[in-house]
Order: structure tokens, then sequence, then C-alpha cells
């Protein structure tokens, strides 16, 4: 049987949708109308780098030092070997056998 | 474009395999907050951006704060307008069909396995739509093995599954990094996200850090790279 869709639910869904949508598409279609040389373009190539970076920053700083080992080794085994899921649970295992030991 | 399509998907599996376990942790969250399958199965379709569905759900109540719920996702999202922009090279030539179609299922993972490719010159907007569904069928599925399965994982930071994505995302920020000349961006980048991550609410340190990141790049001495594409395949040899 199908559950009911309140219709508060489906407003705040589908502002959240649009919001969302809005962004992804704008994007996209605002970078036609930027140059595709110079200091922007470089600008452009160093943003998926640095934003991403920027994103997993904080959360290694606050796992501590150990977080900071797990992300070092993830990174190391990822410029080693490029495999990304390896260098994932490498990772992780690193924080799980510190949070374990309580390192 | 069916290759393409298989190898994004494929190329994804491993990131989508992380997604399922941070969508299970959703999934938990959703059924205390009383959201039925079709709530979290329209918003996983809807809206589709893992971050900004943790916050709904976190605001979830008896009277939903519609707008509220609007602005929170527009600050978290932000980083999509970059994302999107970012993906300019890609869909160059493309018609604008297409792109209103494709750039639904453009979320952090897919986006940011889609630009190492992109590095290598192999990427396409079928890499990435494949890579998109293949997201999209993953983070569905441990959303909704979460919402029934309850307690199965009933304390994922037990399992590190907490530090799955940190650790997903530092693999996908080195597979990115070009060289040297990305240094000063990447610490420009650091430490305004720490900064801003102290001092400011919610995901601002992702757009800012990312913001610092790329203005640091355009004011270091111009470089003869004029695109990613070419700047990737010059890289790659």
């Amino acid at each position: 049987m199908l559950p009911r869709l309140e219709t508060q639910v489906v407003l705040a869904i589908a502002l959240a949708a649009l919001v969302t949508y809005s962004l992804r598409l704008g994007g996209l279609l605002l970078s036609a109308r930027f140059p595709r040389t110079g200091r922007f373009r470089q600008g452009m190539n160093a943003l998926p780098g640095s934003l991403l970076f920027a994103l997993v920053f904080p959360s290694i700083v606050a796992e501590g030092t150990w977080g900071i080992v797990a992300a070092g080794l993830t990174a190391a085994v990822m410029l080693r070997s490029r495999n990304t899921l390896f260098a994932m649970l490498l990772g992780m295992a690193v924080v799980f056998a510190a949070r374990r030991l309580t390192l | 474009m069916k290759a393409d399509f298989c190898r994004g998907a494929t190329a994804n599996a491993p990131m989508a395999a992380s997604v399922a376990a941070y969508g299970s942790v959703l999934g938990m969250l959703a059924a205390q907050k009383g959201l039925s399958w079709l709530d979290l199965l329209f918003m996983n379709s809807a809206v589709f951006a893992g971050s900004a569905q943790f916050v709904m759900v976190d605001m979830w109540s008896q009277h939903l704060p519609v707008i509220e719920m609007a602005l929170a996702v527009l600050v978290i999202n932000l980083r999509y307008l970059l994302v999107g922009a970012s993906l300019g090279p890609l869909f160059r030539g493309r018609s604008l069909l297409c792109k209103v179609l494709l750039m639904h299922l453009v979320a952090d993972e897919n986006w940011a396995v889609t630009m190492s490719e992109q590095r290598k010159g192999t990427a396409s907007v079928w890499f990435l739509f494949g890579g998109g569904v293949m997201v999209f069928l993953c983070w569905c599925g441990g959303t909704m093995a979460g919402l029934m399965g309850g307690g199965l994982v009933s304390r994922p930071e037990y399992y590190a599954l907490d530090f799955a994505f940190t650790a997903i995302f530092t693999a996908l920020a080195v597979g990115m990094f070009q060289g040297k000349k990305d240094i000063p961006p990447w610490l420009v980048a650091g430490v305004l996200a720490l900064l801003a991550h102290q001092f400011l609410p919610g995901k601002w340190y992702i757009v800012i850090g990312g913001v610092g990141g790329a203005i640091t790049a355009m004011l270091a001495a111009p470089d003869e790279t004029p695109d990613l594409k070419e700047g990737a395949r010059a890289s790659a040899t």
C-alpha cells in the first residue's frame, strides 16, 4: 500500500529540489559566458581540487592526529595505486583501529 | 555513448558503495523522524544531494519549516553553482536539452570521478550520466535499507562509517592534484575552510575554501594551459 504524501512534504521537497536544480543548471549555463583562457580559466582549473580539499580538510582535522594519519595514508595510496576503494578502506581501517584502541 | 555510460557507472562503483553506507545512516535518521519510504524516495529523486538531505531530515517536524529548509538547502548546495560551472568544458557543444536533462544527476561523487577522468582526457557527458545513475541507485538502495532495516548499523561511528566520506573525498581530492601549481590554492583553501568551519555555521566552509583556492590560482602567474581538457592531456604525458 502506498503511504500518503502530505501537501507540506510535497511543497518542502519541491522547493528544495527547485533550488538545488537551479544551482546545478545555472552554474553550467553561466559557464558558457566565462572566458576560456587567462586568469579566470586558471581559477576554474584550480576550483574542483580546492573545493574538495576544503570539503574534507576540516573533518580530517576534527578527527585529530589519527585522522591526519588516515588521510595521509589514503592520499599516499591514491597517488601510488590510483585505487580509490583501497585508499578509502585503508583510511577507514586506521580510524577504526585508532577508535577501538582509543589511541 | 553506451560504452561511456557503462564506463562511468563502473568507475563510480567504489564511490557508490560508500554512498550506500552513508545513505543507510540517512535512512535510519529519517525513520526516527517519521518519514515514510515514499517521502524519502521522493526526496532522493527530486533533491538528490546527500548533505542537504541530511539537513532536511534534521529539520523535519510536525509542521515543516518549508522556507527555512529551502534556504538551508540553498546555502549547502551553493557549491553546485561552481560544480556546474566546472562542467562547462565537458558540455561544450551539447544541446540545451542535453544540459537540462543530464544536470539533475550531478552529485559530488560522480562529478569528482568525472573531473579526474577529464584530466586524462577521456570523460564525456555519458560517463558523467552513467556515474549519476550508479550513484542514484546506490543512494536509493542505501537510504531504503536504512529506513527499513533500522537497527542493523545502530552505531555507524563504531565501524568508522562516518569517516568513509572523509576518506573517499580525500582520495578524490588527491586524484585531482595537478602538481606544484596547486599547492598555494590548496593551502589557502584548507586554511580558509578550517577558519570558516570554526566560526561560521553550516556548510559555508566548503564554498569559502573552494572560492579562496580558485582566487589564489587566478592571482598566480598566467600559465599556458588554455582549458581543463588540454591541460589534462599535457599533464598526462
